[in-house]
């Protein structure tokens, strides 16, 4: 075992990446380092590690039990298949922010104290943009910095918490929070924000889609997930999270019927499932927490393989709207890619031998055992709607479709890089795996595990709801396609912020200005008459006086006349006679 | 090809239900889970509630033309 934390083999990693010239080279670094993080996690024994003193607080780099090490395993699995699925890239940049990404993720997971964790948080967030930003289009560009507000938003609002947690408690430990206090409140907003939980999920169906192909892959793994990590760590049994777990897994699925853009409809799926998870932490129960950390085990790797899958059709098509992709005869020429596909969205829509069986069901069988009859059929409906977007509609829009006879031909359509498929393969073949043998996953879960997925009659049942699912998608199919349209959600506030703010400057500000300048010009020539001839003022006014209209433009038309000048010196010397006289009778008295 | 797909998918239709009144659930925490078939039932009538009242509300509200924010 190396005597590193997880986190800084990525670190170090990432920052070697740069100083290496050769590709291969690079390309070994960056697949060598999942492997030696692996290495050193299966090496790695429970307890706590690295230790360090900093200020009046204990900052803990190494927590390492079963909870934090069902997380790393599939964090680091999964860097790896990322990697396989990016070595193609020639953007070193982008390798560089996924490793760091990965880094601070494994950072989180192993932070014993709230202010380690607070830092890779951070990081997180800052290094994980770039994959939003290396697309390099204008609307990644804007994603990325809207992503990138609102994590920092998320940020503030978690360091508000630690800070009110250290001044009122004392300490910065990171264990379970009493929900009752001010400062978990704050914490749990700003975990609740990087789970995509509503309202605060906007940002994940924003920028995800809009990510580049290959680092779209890395975000949907780690982000949620490592917040589901600390939901579970710190706020386990919050009947709160009951509710806005199982709302979630139904609000994603909405959202899926309505959207258009391939990944965009993954991604909110993405918050559906995280609905599974956050729901489980909610339940609180040991079932319910195996079942949370199981899924979130099972979610990482079939998402990456539904990623992968319809990234692979942007990168090979460079299309990723469904109404652009539908009647083209894809599955002709990319048939391994749809295959492989399959198996992902077998997977999370819990098809029995796949890997979403056998942890969705144990969620949903801990919303049973616990006697939660209204969530259990929340859960379910959820399931359902799973199956129909991922399982049916996505494939049948994009490789299938019906043909309205003004398709165009996709000439370059062809499968993608065969790291591409590897990647997908890998990930295909861990979801099958853990499926078929769910024990070397449930021998990794937090509490021992007493769950048996296949009995005949849940089988029975679930193949039940998924054929009947397939014939109620048969009857609507028609209606399923994609439709060219994009659908508010709750980024609409802050997206409109700018324009409101725009027509705030152009309007009433503007008013005001132009009002103030009107009066102001007139003022300003009045001003320059004034100070142009002062006396004429004064003559004017002596005028007026006597009832002697005279206009400006009188005075100052009229030829020069010497004695006209002589008034005004003779008055200053009169006044100046005047105060002399006044100050030398006070000075007297 | 749309015709054998229809059969297969009556044939499982029917197979799954009557494999549901052989092998009932052991443990059922809730009354339905004793009804044989109601993962069925629910599986369908779900999947039409779902779609129609997600394109409701898409239609009546969330979906705009695709440059509402451009």
């Amino acid at each position: 075992m190396i005597n590193l934390p997880p986190a800084f083999i990525y670190i170090i990693g990432a920052l070697l990446i740069p100083l290496i010239r050769i590709r291969i080279l690079k390309q070994a670094l960056v697949l060598m380092v999942p492997a030696i993080a692996f290495w050193n996690l299966i090496n790695m024994p429970h307890g706590v590690y690295w230790t360090y003193q900093f200020l009046d607080y204990e900052l803990i780099l190494g927590r390492v039990d079963k909870l934090s090490m069902v997380f790393a395993y599939v964090f680091v699995i999964m860097s790896f298949i990322g990697m396989v699925y990016a070595i193609h890239i020639k953007e070193y940049g982008q390798h560089v922010a996924a490793l760091l990404y990965v880094g601070c993720t494994l950072g989180v997971v192993f932070a014993g104290d709230m202010f380690t964790l607070f830092v890779f948080w951070e990081i997180m967030a800052i290094s994980s943009v770039f994959l939003v930003f290396y697309r390099k289009t204008k609307r990644s560009l804007e994603a990325g910095f809207r992503y990138i507000l609102v994590h920092l938003f998320g940020g503030c609002v978690l360091l508000c918490g630690i800070v009110i947690h250290a001044v009122t408690t004392g300490s910065l430990a990171f264990e379970l929070f009493d929900f009752g206090t001010l400062a978990a409140k704050f914490i749990l907003v700003g975990f609740l924000l990087n789970a995509a939980v509503p309202p605060f999920h906007a940002w994940l169906a924003d920028a995800y889609p809009e990510a580049t192909i290959t680092g779209a892959v890395f975000m949907t793994a780690f982000t949620t997930k490592s917040a589901v990590y600390v939901l579970l760590r710190g706020f386990p049994g919050t009947e709160l999270l009951v509710w806005l777990g199982a709302i979630m897994a139904l609000y994603g699925v909405v959202y899926a019927v309505l959207e258009n853009d391939i990944r965009r409809l993954l991604a909110y799926h993405i918050i559906s499932q995280v609905g599974y998870m956050v729901c489980g932490v909610g339940l609180g129960s040991e079932m319910a927490i195996n079942g949370a950390s199981a899924h979130a085990f099972c979610h990482i790797l079939y998402k990456a393989v539904l990623f992968m899958g319809m990234g692979a059709v942007v990168y090979v098509t460079g299309r990723s709207k469904m109404t652009d992709l539908q009647g083209r005869d894809l599955y002709k020429k990319m048939p391994i890619t749809l295959a492989l596909y399959m198996v992902g969205a077998f997977s999370i829509s819990a098809v029995p031998l796949f890997n979403g069986f056998v942890s969705k069901t144990m969620v949903v069988a801990a919303a049973g055992m616990l006697h939660r009859p209204s969530i259990e059929l929340m859960l379910h409906l959820a399931s359902i709607g799973t199956f129909l977007h991922t399982g049916l509609k996505l494939p049948w829009g994009v490789w299938f479709g019906v043909k309205k006879g003004d398709e165009d031909v996709i000439e370059d359509a062809k499968e993608p890089p065969f790291n591409m498929l590897l990647a997908m393969g890998i990930a295909a073949g861990l979801c099958t795996l853990t499926g078929v043998y769910p024990k070397i996953l449930y021998d990794l879960l937090p509490y021992p595990v007493d769950f048996h997925p296949y009995t005949v009659s849940s089988v029975v049942a679930m193949m039940q709801m998924l054929v009947l699912t397939l014939a109620a998608f048969w009857l609507y199919i028609d209606k399923l396609g994609g439709e060219p349209t994009v659908s508010l959600d709750t980024d609409w506030p802050y997206r409109m912020f700018g324009r409101v703010t725009l027509w705030f400057c152009n309007r009433p500000l503007n008013a005001i200005r132009s009002m103030g300048q009107d009066l102001l010009s007139k003022d300003v020539v009045s001003v320059g008459k004034i100070s142009k001839h002062p006396y004429l003022f004064l003559e004017m006014f002596w005028n007026s006086i006597k009832g002697k209209r005279v206009t400006y433009k009188e005075l100052i038309d009229r030829p020069y006349n010497e004695n006209s000048y002589r008034i005004p010196l003779g008055l200053s010397a009169c006044a100046a006679l005047i105060f002399l006289f006044l100050y030398a009778l006070i000075y007297m008295a | 090809m749309v015709k054998k797909l229809k059969i297969i998918l009556y044939i499982s239709i029917a197979a799954t239900c009557i494999l549901g009144f052989l092998f009932p659930n052991q443990h059922p925490h809730f009354w339905w889970q004793k009804i044989p078939v109601f993962d069925a039932v629910f599986g369908f009538i779900g999947c039409v509630v779902i779609v129609l009242v997600s394109k409701w509300i898409g239609h009546g509200w969330l979906m705009k033309k695709e440059d509402y924010y451009d």
